[in-house]
């Protein structure tokens, strides 16, 4: 059993319900959309009783959970609830789950990014239900006059079963609610859990599938007004003139104005990403109306010269950012990365004397990879609402840094921070993008300026053309054998337009005595950021396909020579710093190899292997390639997954699904190119996203058994998989990929 | 601006519009059926799809003005209460990750099975491949479909 001193206080709690009852929140006609998903074995209470921030009961024994976190997918509005509930000891079908607000008072890290929400918050929510359950038990004890030890609890009911009482959390909620909060709490043995670890549905699922509003796109409030932005057609440009004298008299319009989305001495956050902070906004009644006056402007862009612009970073240093004039071209950032990985770059780690090792090596392997800009493409494209008024800012909409994104608006409405108040919609998707929250401020200094409630909504060619896209990627190997085809020494050399996808310190560093990993970068003013495992979604990809290449000219079998390596890391590491854990890899390696029968021919199946970790989790897949009609075609995909703990198991496979089948999609078939610093894809008729009858007819998930605190599974499957893919399509079409997408080298089967 | 008049869901609806209004919007904005999802404007992706006289159809490039007597049946309006065969099977698989597209999934699956009541995986995939997933949730999609095709024979 762990005991945790509590966090959380009366002052805290009594806080978080001023809120929670307060005029913001949502309105009413929003919220009786929202009936519980579960299904219901009790109505709705009289009357609510809140134990913390995190919680209420019900006199009639519901229980309300609040979901900190926000949900783009990842399924934590079901997951961490259920971490609560876990300690609480309730039955989850008497539970129903709420989002909560944005709440730094109450809650921590209120962010969805990094797959961290359940391993940040592993202690945090079982303690809340923890310390609920504690007040529950001692307003038990009080009541029946026993000591509070011999008070058990068992699905929502208390019972002493020396005196045969019995009571259920609803009764009890009331007295409860007058307990001190307990200054620390005891959470439970993993091998006690009845919650965690077993498959809980999509708290939202019912309402998903019958179309009940959700989303941010779907949210209105009493005299709404619908808002369009115009941004500049090209990276490099900037706003010269707006002739609105058409678009002002078309039907429904109220205004066209122009806004700046920072004040000129600002300094951004890292978060406030944003090529174009000058924009011509239309505001009307309906979107089809605003649409169609937008498309009556008259507006004049120009070029912008070399400027710097001020930025913070997310550890909060402030940089200055230089942001080049110039309309880019795909062809030209082709050339500069060529360019780039032939000049020096800076040395990260150097561990033994790779260049001689070079030199004398019996073979020498040297490949290069690339993969092109990508547009995160959510289904919902971006949008928020907002009320701003002079007493204070309320937002609503899809956003991963609810946090961050406050600090922003404040700074840029110029209100105190306890003035602004953020909801979170469920989203529809994030993968990154909506850790970028330009288009909530966007939206506040709109309605700030029409002095009206208004939802601000990017078409799909606005969030296509005014991305914080996915950067370009390229990286350079060179592996050296020796005589008796051991790897002796490794060689990375890695860049990007604008960043680096470099990690160092991660496999097969540690593995190999002779390692140089050394990066660089090119500027750019295509602006760029976060896309579900940042850097990891490239160059898992290309270090796993020219592992398959080494291991090929070595006479390896591809599995056995990873874990040969990882056995080197594991026993005599090299180096000190190797972030990541040799057995785990091993493990998810060795567990793929027995699922999914390696090494067993299968006529007319052409397979491919990789193994990666990222943000925690350790990830192996095993892709099953068929050729038809000519086609390649994935048959079947054998994952293994180490995420420790596995908090929800139908949720965690669905996760792993998802993630294999979007980086067959973007390995394959996606990428955004741009000429004169337009971006050449604007919509799904030219970008291309997997779909039905490309997806892979099968996936097998597996986890490995484990008792470690969980880590998260949003990007994990991500990366790897697209290694898998170039190696089973090698096998299958005796070509080698070097190029993302995959399909645009022309793939042809014999 | 014009008055038209509509049959969403079994209900005569009467809204005051440009006729040149996507059936999308008029759904989203005049009559609050927020249930199907704009997803790209240009028949693409799918996330918009409803059912004219049952069969799919996408409302985001589809004027008001043509719909005429036609039945328009919405997400909303698949059943009472949430309990048509391909929703259900929907929830037994836990399909949803962002579940944005997910209404314009059903609704082709739905009327997939009303043509075809068992599908093959090709057909299946066919049929579907008008709708995308940025989750990458297919697999489930697949599966629920050919639960609702058992469940219905």
């Amino acid at each position: 059993m762990t005991i945790v001193k509590t966090n959380i206080n009366r002052r805290s709690f009594l806080k978080a319900s001023a809120l929670a009852g307060g005029g913001f929140m949502l309105s009413f006609s929003w919220l009786a959309g929202c009936k519980p998903a579960a299904e219901e074995a009790l109505a709705l209470p009289k009357e609510w009783f809140e134990l913390n921030g995190y919680l209420k009961i019900g006199e009639n024994g519901l229980v309300t959970i609040m979901s900190p976190n926000p949900e783009i997918g990842q399924n934590v509005k079901t997951s961490m609830p259920m971490l609560v509930a876990e300690e609480l000891d309730v039955d989850w079908k008497n539970v129903i789950v709420e989002q909560a607000p944005l709440n730094t008072t109450v809650f921590t890290r209120q962010l969805a990014g990094g797959s961290q929400s359940i391993s940040q918050s592993w202690k945090s929510l079982r303690m809340a239900g923890a310390t609920a359950r504690k007040m529950l038990r001692e307003a038990a004890a009080k009541t029946w006059q026993v000591p509070v030890e011999e008070i058990t609890t068992e699905a929502s009911m208390l019972y002493h079963k020396a005196s045969s009482k019995s009571a259920s959390y609803g009764e009890m909620a009331s007295a409860a609610a007058k307990i001190e909060v307990p200054k620390e709490v005891e959470l439970k043995n993993n091998s006690d859990f009845k919650i965690i670890g077993t498959s809980r549905n999509n708290v939202d699922g019912k309402k998903i599938v019958t179309g009940q509003p959700l989303y941010g796109l779907d949210y209105r409030a009493e005299g709404m007004l619908v808002a369009m932005i115009a941004h500049p057609p090209a990276f490099g440009m900037k706003l010269k003139s707006v002739d609105d004298s058409q678009a002002r008299t078309m039907p429904g319009i109220k205004d066209v104005f122009t806004i700046k989305s920072y004040p000129e001495d600002y300094a951004q956050q890292w978060c406030d990403v944003s090529s174009f902070p000058e924009l011509v906004v239309v505001v009307g009644n309906t979107t089809w109306e605003v649409m169609n006056a937008r498309k009556a402007l008259k507006l004049e862009w120009e070029q912008f010269q070399d400027h710097e612009i001020s930025s913070s970073t997310f550890w909060g240093t402030t940089v200055k950012v230089k942001v080049p004039g110039g309309l880019e071209n795909s062809s030209q950032h082709a050339k500069l990365m060529t360019d780039y990985a032939a000049k020096n770059a800076k040395v990260v780690r150097k561990d033994g004397n790779p260049e001689a090792v070079f030199k004398k090596a019996a073979k020498v392997i040297e490949r290069t990879y690339s993969a092109p800009f990508l547009a995160h493409n959510t289904m919902e494209p971006m949008n928020f609402f907002a009320h701003v008024t002079e007493e204070k800012a309320e937002l609503v909409g899809p956003i991963q840094t609810p946090e961050f994104m406050e600090k922003s608006v404040a700074a840029r409405l110029n209100l105190p921070l306890e003035k602004i108040e953020i909801q979170m919609t469920r989203q529809g998707g994030g993968f990154g993008r909506r850790l970028y929250g330009h288009y909530l401020v966007e939206a506040a200094v709109i309605s700030q300026k029409i002095k009206a409630p208004v939802k601000l909504i990017y078409t799909r060619e606005d969030d296509m053309s005014f991305g914080v896209y996915r950067p370009a990627y390229h990286a350079l190997y060179r592996a050296a054998l020796d005589a008796d085809n051991n790897l002796i020494a490794f060689h990375v050399k890695a860049g990007g337009i604008p960043e680096s996808p470099l990690f160092a310190d991660r496999f097969p560093a540690g593995a190999v005595d002779n390692y140089l990993a050394e990066e660089w970068t090119a500027p750019s003013n295509i602006s760029v950021g976060a896309f579900r495992a940042p850097a990891s979604n490239f160059i898992a990809g290309a270090e796993q396909s020219f592992l398959d290449e080494v291991a090929e000219v070595a006479e390896k079998d591809p599995i056995q020579f990873r874990l040969d390596l990882l056995d080197r890391a594991l026993n005599q590491p090299v180096g000190e710093k190797n972030d990541y854990e040799a057995k785990r890899l091993k493990g998810v390696l060795e567990l793929v190899r027995s699922k999914s029968n390696w090494g067993q021919d299968m006529p007319n199946v052409h397979r491919g292997v990789s193994a990666y970790f990222c943000h925690d989790s350790y990830v192996a897949h095993v892709i099953d390639l068929v050729v038809e009609n000519g086609n390649p075609r994935v048959e079947k995909v054998h994952c293994a997954v180490d995420c420790g703990i596995v908090v929800n198991p139908i949720a965690a496979i669905n996760l792993v699904e998802g993630g294999s089948v979007d980086g067959i999609g973007h390995a394959m078939y996606s990428g955004l190119t741009f000429t004169n610093g337009t971006p050449d894809q604007t919509n799904f008729n030219k970008y291309r996203l997997i779909r039905h009858s490309e997806a892979p007819k099968a996936i097998d998930v597996h986890f490995v058994p484990s008792t470690v605190d969980p880590t998260g599974l949003g990007e994990p499957p991500f990366p790897p998989v697209m290694g898998a893919l170039a190696n089973a399509l090698y096998k299958a079409t005796g070509k080698r990929h070097y190029q993302q997408p995959y399909l645009g080298e022309g793939i042809t089967v014999g | 601006m014009a008055v038209i008049n509509l049959n969403v869901n079994g209900k005569k609806q009467s809204v005051d519009v440009d006729p040149k209004t996507p059936v999308l919007w008029v759904l989203r904005e005049h009559l609050n059926l927020v249930g199907t999802k704009y997803g790209c404007g240009i028949a693409q992706c799918g996330a918009c799809t409803i059912h004219l006289d049952g069969v799919a159809v996408r409302s985001c490039q589809l004027p008001v003005s043509v719909i005429g007597e036609r039945a328009i049946t919405t997400i909303e309006g698949l059943s009472e209460n949430g309990d048509h065969p391909v929703q259900q099977a929907w929830l037994e698989h836990d399909v949803p990750q962002c579940g944005y597209c997910q209404a314009g999934q059903i609704m082709s699956a739905t009327a997939l099975l009303k043509q075809n009541p068992a599908p093959s995986d090709e057909q299946i995939e066919t049929a579907m491949n008008g709708n995308i997933c940025r989750c990458g949730t297919y697999v489930r999609i697949k599966a629920a479909i050919k639960t609702a095709a058992t469940a219905k024979s």
